[in-house]
């Protein structure tokens, strides 16, 4: 056996780490004793994602490298230690650290650093750079002692940059020395409605403007002197303007380096020294740079493919980008500036929903050359399709951009089916749509299960639509039949029934069950149906033929405990609530002895009501002025408020107020599952608006819109829906994505796995609601409003009816309690007795 | 010896619905049931909640056969049997109810004990 090579490989980045991986997973891995120099403190991590460790995610949720990766594949890694030197007559690596390392080959995976322009005061205190997690740190805790953030940069990274410091809770700006934001992807149209997007989300954009000097400022920490005169003051500067090829050992070992600057590489990726290869954004291939992780992971393969004789060549990489940049979804394709010669131009423009989108079509109109998209890109996947496998355009190219004008008339998309095997799907991972047919012929047959076989969807995410509809279209072909049926009574979807319901005027369960189902039915559909009858035609819930359909909770209208006994939760809408209001509370608890507790919804739960003692309770609470909270229901719950304008020093408009309004218009509202609104005063965002299912935030140019947010099992960020409304629109338009969702979510769906199975996701709600492509919107504000004007609560109904009354007792022939629920004394409150505390307490009564 | 007891109308049942009764200290959920034109009788305490609900969950059928779900932890309990849907090593106990001159009658031993019904053998 020949003995084994050392390779090395410097840098542990996204590239470094996908190069390790991929051989770990070639033939050529038996060859090589591999040792790895990483100079940050942690292994690789996902650099694409960086900011979403402003939004929650861990190090560790970022990190690209499994548990006991390098120990189980016997790799040598070098953590937080730099490599300074390249000795390539000696072949040896020598780090700061002092290791010195004998190679026989080496790859190069240096990556790039921000380019920070040689400004005079560009190196004072809080001027920072956006790469690393170090520097994500750096900026969160320079972003406590600030109050404004300006970005010296408007391209992509620098949006993104932009969108993290205004998430700290910073005022924003962007700076940016040419004439639109994101010179490299975008067109002027694109450019300008893009700035609009981000300047109605309250960054502010500064175009065409060269910084020249940074010194100390009047009002902030800094003031940035402009060409032109004029100055921004700023307390925390970030510089994205760009970024340069870490090329600096390479350049010192005399490897060919650009002009300006990279690492030139053949294409096998090889240096100007055959044993020394470069990937990622260290690499230049043919004059480019590729500041993109997808080429980066191709070249890693061709070097993996090198090393194990086998023929791979790096061809270039197409720099297609979609992606979202604060909530407005961006993409460019192609040639998306019209270089080719005779290019062809096709625009379309929609000012109110701020959508931009523009085709690059070959000089005979039969190729797509490139595209650029802004504020709508779902189009994205068909077209970047047509644009890499060439494929013969419609004869009218417009329609794949124009809006569909009626339901018949569905825009032109290009279906999965039209993809030959070899288009690529996932370009972050070369799947073809080959490879996917031929994993859903081995069983995969989820979309999960996909992402696991092939890694399709699993890096950049942007080709994660098109998985899905290669996925159905195959399952279709292949005749497999998804059950829907909401249970074994009924075979209809949750959605067919709501429709049934609807167009029928059907009003019990029993016609339905009758018409369009089979056997007495179950837990299961008579949830279902009774909260679809509720939303519908919201009759009192406890009507007798209601009762049974409603789980216990509804039907005494009040949240099961552990031991049996009930909670009771009095609406208190927005949070708000009077030193009277606080004592009635107080008093009810004291007379029926009930634990109290603020709950995570800003209002007061108490616990340790008996069944008995609900309707003397919820008397007392009435007659103080409160309502029924439905905190039992599949209702609305709370729509939860920040102190907003009228006390608070950054609040732009009056959150408290609109969260009252909403959430006295939508109570009692039953849907699919619960629903949860917060309106907050500022983009601070005190009232976690964007996690919830309604959230709303004021900003200087009207509301803010989010939708389909959720805490809970599995967090969700809201989508952003449309900025700046005026009241009216914005209720018009909650009262339209509500109405929309009861009718077509299925059941105990959240608005949150709702939208991540909507086909067309937010784009579709968009037009559904927004531009009413369905010319439904009349209908959905219609019902709704039916059930506004409708509203009772229920606790007030059900004390006006002495036969409602007689159910709530725990003994039919006896008025005595349950001798089950037994409490005992903690911190100054009742709670449920334990096992042990019980069997203590029979002892003493068997005693006694 | 066996006999029966008024527990309570016919109208304090809910229809497709549960209620319990009080008989000699022992909780017994019962159900009604008018489309099968049937009554049904088994323990109100829920062996795997551990507390006295059972009355109050919801019931239909499972593939034809009458049942109740727990409203704490939604397990299937068939109300012919006893015998718990999702683990058939639980089964509640069982008893013999029956309506007669619209009043609801229970079977208890000469105690006042409600009489469990043997376990059926299918
Ligand atoms: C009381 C409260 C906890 C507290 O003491 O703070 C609470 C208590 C319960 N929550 Fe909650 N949740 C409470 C706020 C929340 C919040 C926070 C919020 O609303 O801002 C969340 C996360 C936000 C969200 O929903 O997106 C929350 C996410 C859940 C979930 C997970 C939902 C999900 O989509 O993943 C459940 C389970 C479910 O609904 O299936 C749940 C279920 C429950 C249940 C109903 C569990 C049960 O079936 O017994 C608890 C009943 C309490 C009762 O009897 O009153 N609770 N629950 C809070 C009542 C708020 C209110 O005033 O109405
Ligand atoms: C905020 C942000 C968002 C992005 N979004 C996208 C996106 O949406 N889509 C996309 O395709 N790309 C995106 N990118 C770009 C993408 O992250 C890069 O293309 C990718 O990380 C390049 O991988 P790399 O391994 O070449 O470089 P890096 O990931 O930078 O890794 C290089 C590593 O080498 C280390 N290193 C350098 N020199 C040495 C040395 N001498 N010794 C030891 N270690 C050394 C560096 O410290 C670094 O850890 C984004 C980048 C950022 C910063
Ligand atoms: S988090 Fe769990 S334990 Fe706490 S209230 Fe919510 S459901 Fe109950
Ligand atoms: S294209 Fe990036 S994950 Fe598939």
């Amino acid at each position: 056996m020949t003995r084994k090579q050392t390779l090395v490989v410097i840098g542990n980045g996204m590239v470094g780490q996908h190069f390790i991986a991929s051989l770990m997973e070639s033939t050529a891995r038996d060859h090589f004793d591999v040792v790895t120099f990483c100079e940050e403190s942690r292994p690789a991590y996902d650099r694409v994602h960086l900011s979403a460790y402003f939004t929650g995610k861990t190090a560790q949720d970022l990190s690209l490298v499994p548990d006991g990766f390098f120990e189980s594949h016997g790799i040598t890694l070098h953590l937080g230690d730099k490599a300074v030197e390249i000795d390539r007559v000696a072949k040896r690596v020598t780090s700061a650290n002092g290791i010195v390392v004998d190679y026989d080959k080496l790859v190069l995976a240096t990556g790039s650093y921000p380019f920070v322009p040689p400004v005079p005061g560009h190196d004072r205190p809080h001027c920072l750079v956006y790469r690393t997690l170090d520097d994500l740190d750096a900026i969160r805790a320079s972003a406590q002692a600030s109050r404004i953030g300006a970005v010296v940069g408007g391209g992509l990274l620098g949006l993104e940059a932009a969108k993290a410091l205004r998430d700290l809770g910073l005022e924003t700006h962007v700076v940016e020395f040419a004439p639109r934001l994101m010179t490299v992807q975008l067109d002027d149209g694109g450019g300008a409605m893009l700035k609009r997007k981000i300047e109605a989300l309250g960054v502010k954009a500064h175009l065409n403007k060269n910084t020249s000097l940074i010194d100390d400022g009047a009002s902030a920490r800094h003031r940035m002197n402009f060409a032109d005169g004029e100055h921004l003051e700023t307390d925390l500067i970030l510089f994205s303007a760009g970024i340069r090829p870490r090329d600096d050992i390479a350049r010192a070992s005399g490897l060919d380096v650009g002009p300006r600057g990279g690492i030139v590489i053949d294409n096998h990726c090889r240096t100007s020294d055959a044993d020394i290869y470069a990937i990622g954004e260290c690499a230049l291939w043919n004059g480019q740079i590729f500041g993109l992780v997808a080429p980066g992971y191709t070249m890693a393969r061709c070097v993996v493919a090198h090393l194990s004789d086998q023929e791979h060549a790096f061809t270039g990489a197409d720099m297609s980008t979609k992606l979202k940049l604060m909530g407005v979804d961006v993409a460019s394709i192609g040639d998306a500036q019209a270089r080719a010669p005779g290019a062809l131009i096709y625009t379309y423009q929609d000012g109110r929903a701020e959508v931009y989108k523009r085709l690059v079509v070959s000089a005979d109109n039969q190729r797509l050359l490139g595209a650029v998209l802004v504020g709508d890109a779902a189009d994205y996947g068909t077209l970047l399709q047509y644009c890499l496998n060439g494929i013969e355009l419609p004869e009218q190219p417009e329609a794949l951009i124009l809006p569909a004008t009626s339901e018949s008339d569905q825009p032109i998309g290009l279906g999965a089916d039209a993809l030959p095997a070899s288009a690529t799907v996932c370009s972050c991972y070369s799947v073809s749509k080959g490879d996917i047919c031929a994993a859903i012929a081995d069983g995969c047959n989820t979309v999960p299960a996909l992402k696991t076989t092939t890694k399709a969807g699993t890096g950049c995410g942007g080709c994660a639509a098109l998985v899905k509809s290669v996925l159905d279209c195959e399952l279709k072909k292949a005749g497999v039949e998804v059950n829907n049926d909401l249970c074994e009574h009924f075979p209809h979807t949750r959605q067919d029934l709501f429709n049934l319901i609807r167009i029928d005027g059907i009003k019990t369960f029993d016609a339905l069950i009758e018409k369009h189902g089979r056997g007495l039915g179950c837990d299961v559909c008579k949830q279902a149906v009774g909260s679809m009858l509720a939303s519908q035609w919201n009759d009192y819930i406890l009507e007798t033929a209601h009762i049974g359909l409603q789980d216990t909770n509804d039907t005494f209208l009040a949240n099961m405990q552990k031991d049996g006994s009930y909670s009771v939760v009095p609406r208190v809408p927005g949070g708000e609530i009077t030193p009277d209001g606080l004592i009635a509370i107080g008093q009810v608890a004291k007379k029926y002895g009930l634990y109290t507790k603020i709950t995570g919804g800003q209002r007061v739960d108490l616990f340790g009501a008996r069944v008995e003692q609900l309707p003397a309770i919820w008397g007392e609470l009435i007659a103080a002025g409160f309502e029924s909270g439905h905190a039992y229901g599949k209702a609305l719950r709370t729509v939860k408020s920040c102190v907003g304008s009228t006390w608070c020093r950054y609040g732009v408009d009056d959150s408290v107020g609109l969260a009252i309004e909403l959430e006295n218009r939508y109570k009692g509202l039953r849907a699919p599952h619960k629903i949860k609104f917060a309106v907050s005063g500022c983009t601070r965002e005190c009232a976690e608006a964007q996690g919830k299912d309604i959230g709303v935030i004021a900003t200087e140019g009207g509301w803010n819109l989010y939708v389909c947010g959720n805490g809970g099992m599995k967090p969700r960020h809201a989508d952003l829906f449309a900025t700046s409304l005026d009241k009216a629109t914005l209720i018009r338009y909650i009262d339209r994505v509500l109405m929309f969702y009861i009718r077509t979510a299925d059941r105990l769906q959240r608005t949150s796995v709702w939208m991540d199975n909507l086909e067309g996701g937010l784009a579709y709600l968009k037009a559904v609601v927004i531009a009413d492509k369905l010319g439904m919107a009349d209908e959905l504000e219609r019902q709704m409003a039916h059930v506004v004007d409708t509203y009772q609560c229920e606790w007030k109904t059900t004390l006006e009816d002495d036969n409602k009354l007689k159910r709530f007792r725990h003994f039919v022939n006896s008025d005595q309690p349950d001798d089950h629920i037994v409490f005992v004394e903690e911190r100054g409150q009742i709670r449920p007795a334990s096992p042990q505390e019980r069997k203590h307490f029979r002892l003493i009564e068997e005693v006694a | 010896m066996n006999r029966w007891i008024d527990v309570c109308g016919v109208d304090d049942l809910q229809p497709d619905s549960g209620v319990c009764a009080q008989v000699a200290g022992h909780q017994v959920a019962m159900f009604h049931l008018p489309k099968l034109d049937a009554v049904y009788s088994l323990d109100n305490f829920d062996p795997i909640a551990q507390a006295n609900v059972l009355s109050r969950g919801m019931v239909g059928d499972l593939g034809g056969e009458p049942m109740v779900a727990s409203p704490m932890y939604k397990q299937h309990y068939n109300l012919k049997t006893g015998v718990c849907f999702e683990d058939a090593s639980v089964r509640l106990t069982t008893y013999r109810l029956r309506i007669a001159d619209h009043r609801v009658w229970l079977q208890v031993d000469e105690h006042g004990v409600p009489v469990a019904m043997p376990i059926a053998t299918p």
